[in-house]
């Protein structure tokens, strides 16, 4: 046998990201454009840096208790209290984890494995999907409409559900399209999901970066809220992403069940990010006021340009990405990247990398400065003009 | 609107209107009439570049200087103040409080014709009682923005 014959088949089966191939053709160009990187460009801000270090100046280089430090959980707790209306015991409902991604794969393999399915509405982040076909379950994708906004529908749940259906993703703000659900979004799919035991897997990563009214979650939802595990993290609000923080938060039977993995699989998360993560939620907030409002001028200034260049774009109220729909140049997806990158070296992610039915879009970032978005509007302006000619 | 129009504009001022109606979501005669009310209020007083003369074959050297004055009888420092502060060679100019009176930020070619016009035109007035000239060696930020920082992406390429 081959070590490839030896590996397993759910592995060997999940295919690798679509994005990848874009990054190696960009890696060497001069002078290109990346608007394809989904990380802000705000370097962490100073305070929360200074605070990692002076934890390594006295010496904190210890793991700490798996859940993650008692100090931090408080005031992840406080955070959750205040920004979202959620409450949650910091002794046994949260749980601090390497990021949000390990949150959402613990949370996963928790509640699905062989025999069952996850409902997964797409276009979403790369990773859940892959996620749950590693923890052995099969993901039941949903596929979300530009006519819907990207908002999903509760009829869509419906057809989804079988006797099978262990739990449900839902990820906004959304990563690729930069949708939003608001308050009347979530009464009609909590009324599909009340009364049924499905888990809600909700990432809430981009919760900060909101620009319409304050972020709402499902587990505002008193039926919902036992059963919904909130994912949020450092990464987004707190330009945090290299320091993989992230925490789950939810019902403590669920969260002494994902500790159990957590703790199996890699002990604690980073002790000197636990600490920086303290300082951020107590006195990070006026620098993320900061980077929203940036964010939030960019978004306007990209929608805009797109626009200009004669995409149709419906407006993103959240995350950091536009998602242009390009079935009007007559290009698919790939062949709009691909020419977009050889011919005006500006890198886009074709829409169908996050899922089939993200084809005819592309995902743009404008986690980068507004001198870059601009150059690289003109150049789609000039790219699209040609096409359409 | 006026004080997010502000913000941008003292971060780049040099947005065409067109920009901040965009990234204000407004109109640009909104913006076109917002800016003129500001200038004529004289809260939009110019427009400068921040220029790091370092980087510049230019000799150009900057001095705080710190001065004591003697306040005039019903015109407090301001009669004072103006007399210093009308000096081209005088950049910035302001009331402070603590140990000096008046803060003058001056700036010229080299460090004597400072020294020189520090001894010759700003001692010598009547009511200042003494100066302390500081010269500026570095400037490692101004005006919000960190001097000598590479601006350069150093996002690897993450799949997300």
């Amino acid at each position: 046998m081959t070590i490839k014959q030896m590996i397993k088949r759910n592995i060997l089966d999940t295919p690798p990201s679509g994005i990848r191939k874009y990054f190696d053709l960009i890696s060497e160009m001069k002078d290109a454009i990346s608007l394809g990187i989904g990380e802000p460009d705000f370097e962490t801000p100073w305070s929360i840096r200074e605070e990692g270090i002076y934890s390594l100046e006295k010496g904190k280089t210890f793991y700490t208790s798996n859940a993650g430090l008692m100090e931090l959980r408080i005031e992840i707790s406080n955070y959750m209290k205040d920004r979202f209306s959620l409450s949650y015991d910091p002794q046994n409902q949260i749980l601090v984890t390497v990021g949000g991604s390990e949150a959402i794969d613990v949370a996963i393999r928790t509640f699905a494995g062989p025999g069952d399915e996850v409902i997964v509405p797409e276009p979403s982040f790369v990773a859940y999907k892959g996620c749950v076909q590693f923890a052995g379950a099969k993901p039941v994708t949903i596929e979300l409409k530009a006519s819907h906004n990207f908002k999903l529908q509760p009829e869509q749940i419906l057809d989804a559900i079988t006797e099978r259906t262990k739990a449900i993703i839902i990820g906004y703000p959304n990563n690729p399209t930069g949708a939003i659900m608001e308050y009347d979004d979530y009464k009609a799919i909590v009324d599909v999901l009340k009364d049924r035991d499905i888990i809600v897997i909700s990432d809430e990563l981009y919760a900060e970066l909101t620009y319409k009214g304050r972020h709402v979650s499902i587990a505002q939802f008193p039926e919902m809220k036992d059963k919904t595990i909130v994912i949020n993290g450092f990464s987004k609000a707190f330009a945090m992403t290299g320091w993989r923080i992230g925490y789950a938060c939810g019902h403590p039977d669920a969260i002494e069940q994902m500790k159990k993995i957590h703790q199996y699989a890699i002990m604690c998360s980073p002790t000197t990010a636990q600490f920086a993560a303290i300082e951020a939620l107590r006195n990070g907030r006026g620098e993320v006021e900061r980077m929203v409002n940036e964010y939030n001028q960019r978004r306007l200034f990209m929608v805009n340009g797109f626009r200009k260049a004669g995409l149709d774009c419906y407006e993103p109220l959240g995350a950091f990405y536009v998602f242009p729909d390009l079935r009007s140049t007559g290009l698919s997806s790939d062949e709009f990247c691909e020419r977009l990158l050889k011919e005006e070296k500006v890198l886009m992610v074709p829409g169908n990398a996050f899922g089939a039915c993200g084809e005819g879009f592309a995902r743009a970032t404008y986690a980068t400065s507004l001198d870059n978005i601009r150059e690289a509007l003109a150049r789609i302006k000039r790219f699209v003009d040609r096409i359409k000619k | 609107m006026e004080k997010k129009l502000l913000n941008l504009l003292k971060s780049n001022a040099r947005l065409s209107e067109e920009e901040l109606a965009v990234m204000l979501d407004t109109t640009v005669e909104e913006v076109i009439a917002a800016r003129k009310r500001l200038e004529e209020k004289g809260v939009i007083i110019g427009y400068n570049a921040l220029i790091d003369w370092e980087k510049t074959e230019y000799e150009n050297v900057t001095a705080y200087i710190e001065v004591k004055v003697t306040p005039q009888r019903g015109q407090g420092f301001d009669k004072v103040a103006e007399r210093i502060y009308q000096y081209p060679q005088v950049s910035a100019c302001c009331l402070m409080s603590g140990g000096f009176d008046l803060f003058v930020v001056v700036e010229g070619k080299t460090m004597k014709e400072v020294a020189l016009f520090v001894a010759e035109k700003l001692a010598p007035i009547e009511s200042v009682l003494s100066t302390a000239t500081h010269f500026v060696l570095k400037k490692y930020k101004d005006n919000g923005v960190i001097f000598n920082r590479v601006s350069k992406d150093e996002r690897e390429a993450v799949i997300l």
